[in-house]
């Protein structure tokens, strides 16, 4: 199991492989279904004005997702 | 649905009419909205963000002698459903009433797609997939292989692009054939038994995606330039801002002159008018009633109403279309979120710029009550477009001196102060409400930015005149037309000696006056409940005691009336408050009411701007000298 770490802390402009989601339940299911699931691979694309949401590309859209649940996506850096 | 009659003379009965009916399902976004209009011809507004379509939308047409008959269903990502959106599309596929499904995915996203497509493939029957914007994805390089996509789902695959109509005759031919002679079932190429893992489908989807599409480097370049500019952290809101000052600019300055001459015309009128009703043989008391109270009411509405409305409906309508205003939401969430309230409630908000009632009823979108109350009660803190006329007469009478482009600049910028100064209410009272009466958990949160779109600027001049700018229009004279009349009933109508519209503003004089205002400004406040537009033609009919509105011939007019009434700078600026912070409009409250189911909710929405309008009134006369 790769080590990853939260993709909150993946810096504008790079991607990775996503790992793992800690997300449970509907959380969990919406995360999979809006593309952000374990082998796909994530861009971080735009921080925005304060830093909070931050716009990812994934599976060919972007995302815009709170810090908060973006922490809870596990990524390995390139 | 069948019907059987008898035809004279005939012993069978004769089948007359069997609607097939066909349901259009897909992503949010995908354009599946313009594939539904494309097809009947019916003109349901399309937006190019989530939750645009928040109930089931139905249309008909015929085809080769059959009807078919169309049903809309809200965007979802999937069948189980995280959003009420997605529940009455799921209810809808799964209750069988469908003949037949289409499923509408987008081009240049077709991977995401394709995992709804598999799901409905597992639950409805028959299914087809129509791949829609593929001038979108030409534009970007992007090819989809149809033959590729149909091989690998085993069901019927068109293409089209059906903002340019393309596609949509092989849509149509396709729907027959499939209520006709259905395709058997798909046989998929996995096994079923992987239900258990969500990641199935997706993992599916992305193996099609991968064979059938066919993506250069580089593909969404433009749009990812957009967003640098759109949303970074240095040029995000100053841009916002730079558009929102532009879109006001363009309004003010472009409605100036049109409204001059419309007033100029619309007054012309009265005499002639006079003149058929006398010749007529209508008493006087009808005729002044008819010319001086419902027609120069309703003229003033619509000079004053009608060229804003013509500009700012088109304009917001074009950001909207082209995508900018989930970019408005991403840069603002933040903001949202620390007031306590949900993210999506920056575009209802956006939403009730043009109108509060639609903006309330487009609350729809925040799925937890809660957040959704928060963003019904703090809906009409920012001014409708029945309020920005009056706002901007306030500005330009009183605030900004001269004429020319300068003044129009200034007045947009003046405007675009008041209005972040309302989005930062809005955000205050979110605040307060999420900490006392509205307390609670905060709800999940994720926003898709779709890709740009260049509108169509034909359809969107068409449907944004049409849709919006008449319907409100026309509401707002709908409600004219008795006004004037009762404005000049009770202007005519006296109790000893004093015209009742006189005694109702001496009542409400003390409060008025607390305010910076008059018992005037305060009696029109409440007698334009109805329509935010008639406030200042009551005030003008007020003030001018004959209960008419003779010889008005521009905003230079209006002002010297206003001050020759006691107006001042002061009492512009809280009028100008008083306009962004009072209770809704009937409508709105209607709205309202019916959107919350309570009476208890609907009472604070009305209580609350009110009471944040005569606090900033009643705090502003105090403190200014």
């Amino acid at each position: 199991m790769r080590k990853g770490y939260p993709l909150s802390q993946l810096p504008q402009g790079r991607s990775g492989e996503i790992l793992s989601l800690e997300f449970t339940g509907a959380r969990r299911r919406r995360m999979l279904e809006l593309g952000f699931s374990p082998g796909r691979r994530v861009a971080v694309l735009e921080e925005g004005p304060w830093g909070d949401p931050v716009a990812y590309g994934v599976c060919g859209a972007v995302i815009a997702l709170r810090r908060e649940d973006a922490g809870k996506i596990l990524v390995s850096g390139e | 649905m069948q019907e059987k009659s008898w035809s004279p003379g005939s012993e069978v009965a004769v089948l007359t009419e069997k609607i097939y009916t066909i349901a259009l399902a897909g992503n949010p976004n995908v354009g599946k909205s313009t594939v539904f209009n494309g097809l009947t011809g019916l003109h349901q507004h399309t937006g190019n963000w989530p939750g645009k379509t928040v109930a089931t939308a139905r249309g008909a047409y015929t085809y080769q002698g059959e009807r078919y008959r169309l049903v809309d269903l809200p965007g979802a990502y999937s069948l189980c459903p995280s959003s009420a959106e997605e529940e009455i599309a799921r209810d809808y596929l799964l209750s069988g009433q469908a003949d037949a499904t289409l499923v509408v995915a987008d081009a240049t996203c077709l991977e995401r797609n394709l995992s709804l497509v598999l799901q409905i493939l597992e639950q409805a029957y028959p299914v087809a997939l129509c791949v829609n914007l593929l001038d979108e994805a030409r534009k970007k390089g992007i090819e989809v292989d149809l033959t590729a996509l149909q091989d690998r789902l085993g069901i019927p695959v068109v293409g089209c692009a059906a903002r340019q109509g393309e596609g949509l005759e092989s849509i149509r031919s396709l729907l027959r054939q499939m209520v006709h002679q259905p395709l058997p079932p798909a046989h998929p190429q996995w096994s079923d038994d992987e239900e258990a893992d969500p990641g199935a489908h997706l993992r599916q989807a992305e193996e099609i995606a991968a064979a059938a599409v066919h993506t250069p480097v580089g593909a969404d370049r433009l749009d990812r330039r957009l967003d640098r500019l759109f949303t970074s952290r240095a040029t995000g809101i100053p841009v916002m801002l730079l558009l929102l000052g532009l879109v006001f600019w363009l309004t003010i300055a472009g409605a100036n002159k049109p409204s001059q001459l419309l007033s100029r015309l619309l007054f012309s009128l009265q005499s002639p008018l006079q003149a058929a009703l006398s010749a007529a043989g209508l008493p006087a008391a009808v005729q002044s009633a008819l010319v001086d109270g419902v027609y120069l009411t309703v003229a003033w509405v619509v000079s004053v109403m009608l060229p804003p409305m013509a500009i700012f409906f088109p304009l917001f309508t074009f950001l909207e279309d082209a995508g900018y205003l989930p970019r408005v939401a991403f840069n603002l969430d933040h903001c949202f979120q620390k007031a306590g309230a949900h993210g999506r409630q920056c575009l209802t908000m956006c939403m009730g710029f043009g109108c509060n009632a639609c903006g309330v009823m487009g609350c729809r979108i925040i799925d937890s009550p809660r957040e959704r109350l928060i963003a019904m009660l703090t809906n009409c803190f920012v001014p409708c477009n029945g309020r920005f006329p009056t706002l901007i007469a306030l500005l330009t009478m009183f605030f900004v001196t001269g004429g020319g482009p300068r003044a129009s600049l200034l007045s947009a910028a003046l405007l675009l102060g008041i209005i972040v100064f309302a989005v930062g209410m809005t955000l205050l009272v979110s605040r307060l409400l999420s900490a006392t009466v509205l307390k609670g958990e905060p709800s999940a949160f994720s926003l898709e930015l779709p890709p740009y779109r260049m509108p169509r600027v034909g359809q969107l001049l068409i449907r944004s005149v049409l849709d919006r700018t008449l319907f409100v229009l026309g509401r707002a004279v709908a409600v004219a037309a008795p006004a004037g009349l009762v404005i000049w009933l009770l202007a005519n109508l006296t109790v000893s000696g004093t015209p009742l519209l006189q005694l109702c503003a001496d009542a409400l004089s003390p409060l008025g006056h607390l305010m910076g205002l008059d018992g005037m400004i305060l009696l029109a406040f409440l007698l334009g409940f109805p329509a935010n537009e008639i406030v200042i033609p009551i005030l003008l009919m007020g003030y001018l005691s004959a209960g008419t509105l003779t010889d008005y011939s521009g905003l230079e007019e209006l002002r010297m009336i206003l001050t020759a009434n006691g107006w001042t700078g002061q009492t512009a600026l809280c009028a100008a408050l008083f306009t962004l912070f009072h209770f809704p409009c009937g409508t709105t409250c209607l709205t309202i009411r019916r959107e919350s189911g309570s009476w208890k909710w609907t009472a604070l929405a009305i209580a609350l701007p009110t009471l944040t309008g005569a606090a900033l009134c009643i705090a502003v006369n105090l403190l200014l000298p």
